[in-house]
């Protein structure tokens, strides 16, 4: 079984009015199936309100199921005294990097997790110093976090993750509130997780730049899992895409429309070196 | 701008009583403040200022720094010297239509503008010293004997260091919503009080809104991370009384014995 799975999973977002009567139901997650191997980079995309972030916040116990289970490295995370060891073995980046920093010191912070966790004091100190380098910010330790840029401040936050020593990362959005090169810097320190740690990435996100480098993609929609595959598999079904409200790569867009006006190109083209290659081979 | 705003005002250098545990100031502050209240001569006044003295040229903060803290409370401290001054009954020095000079009040308003001149300052010095951080930490570990009394020691202190974070956060959010209202129209600067007052719910309610929002994030940020309360809770920088704060308490115990003391007998 692998690190992070999800049987049958039903999340019901219920609305009441003043009485307490209930309004409505919204499925927010409808029968969805995950299975994660240890190791895996996973991207999750979808619109505003496909559901992906409630799916998020079952991997670190936040919800609980309706129906169905979900488990965290083989523990069900609707067992009460297992709370803690499943929010420390998938560990969670939110949006926002402002409502998620504690500390005053970008060390105080990244050392917040491993201090909740009772972990003795020289190793929390062990600990700060090696996730600060593996995101890269390290020099910044004794900076204040109000003094950083947003992607520095998203990279602190994936730090004070890191060093609860997770075997499973769920990044909501860590990058919706950043700007183009911030995006860059966290998806990069993402990427360097999960190739040198070999850490475990679930990455949630609209971008579609984002999930090129991913192992496997699921597609969301209405709760649902709509898409699955690599990357090139799902890039390579643009219309279906589109039909599901989001936008393609401009690399692969094009490569797409030149396909449509009969230039011999292979599917599912995803950076422009491939285009450019591809370009130059046909004749 | 208004991101630089910090609350208290630390005064970054390296000395002595900058390097103490905050748990040692505390309490030198306190016991400090209350020795002012049960001085009876001058002598033992004497001694405090000596002590002060010492203190200040230890902590390396320069003085104009504290009476710069001291502006603020001038106002507060002549209304104090004017009430003892005239509403002080005894023997009458000069009256002056239905006002009285006394003896007794003359000598009531000098000691207790000595005496508040010199709480000021001495506590600025706790504030000057120590990083409001270290401070928040010397709380929680020093009051930590009165969970027995089911007081939330941790809490406190946990939420104390939380709004310090988030003062100049939002302060920035402050600044930018009011921009926002002006940008529609809005008009915070003229009318008269009343008015004014009332300008400020446009830009009252949306702040409020914006921190409800931004408590509700962190508090799951926090849960992510495993926070559950000061239980079982190891700490990253544990405060470990060294050599200098015993010296340090035997210092203040010395001024408490002497002073106290010297005015007792002399008296």
């Amino acid at each position: 079984m692998g690190i992070v799975r999800t049987k049958e999973l039903v999340y019901e977002y219920i609305r009441r009015d003043e009485e307490g009567n209930v309004e409505g139901i919204t499925t927010a997650v409808d029968h969805v199936d995950l299975d994660v191997a240890q190791g895996e980079f996973i991207a999750i995309l979808g619109h505003n309100g496909s559901g992906k972030s409630t799916l998020a916040k079952h991997i670190n116990a936040i919800l609980n199921p309706t129906e169905g289970t979900v488990w965290v490295d083989g523990m069900d995370t609707s067992e009460e005294d297992k709370l803690w060891d499943i929010r420390q073995t998938a560990g969670m980046v939110f949006q926002n990097p402002d409502n998620q920093i504690i500390g005053q010191v970008v060390e105080e912070d990244v050392g917040f997790g491993p201090e909740n966790m009772g972990i003795p004091t020289k190793e929390i100190w062990e600990r700060v110093e090696e996730s600060l380098k593996a995101v890269g910010m390290y020099e910044y330790r004794k900076y204040s976090p109000n003094k950083l840029s947003g992607g520095q401040k998203q990279r602190v936050s994936i730090a004070g993750v890191l060093a609860m020593h997770p075997k499973c990362i769920v990044l909501d959005e860590p990058t919706a509130m950043l700007d183009p090169s911030g995006r860059k810097e966290v998806i990069r320190a993402v990427r360097g997780l999960n190739q040198v740690e070999g850490v475990t990435v679930i990455l949630i996100t609209h971008y579609m730049e984002e999930i090129i480098h991913a192992d496997r993609v699921f597609v969301m929609d209405e709760g649902k899992i709509a898409m699955e595959g690599t990357p090139r598999e799902i890039f390579s079904q643009v219309e279906k895409l589109k039909n599901l409200r989001l936008d393609v790569p401009q690399v692969t867009l094009l490569a797409y429309e030149l396909q449509k006006k009969g230039i011999p190109l292979p599917k599912g083209i995803l950076t422009t070196k491939e285009l450019a290659d591809a370009l130059m081979g046909v004749k | 701008m208004l991101r630089d705003i910090t609350l208290g005002q630390y005064y970054q250098t390296d000395s002595v009583i900058h390097r103490l545990d905050p748990r040692v100031k505390l309490a030198g502050t306190l016991l400090y403040i209350i020795s002012l209240f049960f001085f009876k001569n001058f002598i033992a006044y004497l001694i405090a200022i000596v002590f002060l003295a010492t203190v200040i040229k230890l902590s390396h903060v320069p003085f104009r720094f504290m009476v710069k803290g001291m502006k603020a409370i001038v106002f507060l401290l002549l209304i104090t010297v004017v009430f003892n001054l005239f509403l002080t009954p005894g023997e009458a020095l000069v009256t002056c239509w239905k006002l009285t000079i006394t003896k007794e009040g003359v000598e009531m308003a000098v000691t207790m503008a000595v005496r508040l001149t010199m709480l000021i300052i001495g506590s600025s010095i706790m504030t000057l010293t120590t990083t409001p951080n270290n401070l928040t930490d010397g709380m929680e570990k020093g009051l930590r004997p009165l969970k027995l009394f089911h007081v939330p020691v941790h809490e406190v202190a946990m939420m104390m260091s939380i709004a310090l974070r988030f003062i100049p956060i939002l302060m920035e959010e402050t600044d930018k919503i009011m921009k926002a209202q002006i940008a529609r129209g809005a008009d915070f600067e003229s009318g008269n009080l009343i008015r004014r007052a009332r300008a400020m719910v446009p830009l009252l309610v949306p702040l409020f809104i914006s921190a409800f929002r931004r408590a509700n994030d962190l508090a799951m940020a926090m849960e992510a991370r495993c926070y559950r309360g000061g239980d079982g809770r190891t700490k990253m920088k544990p405060l470990i009384y060294q050599k200098r704060d015993r010296i340090a308490y035997l210092c203040i115990l010395l001024y408490l014995v002497v002073s106290i003391g010297v005015g007792r007998i002399l008296l």
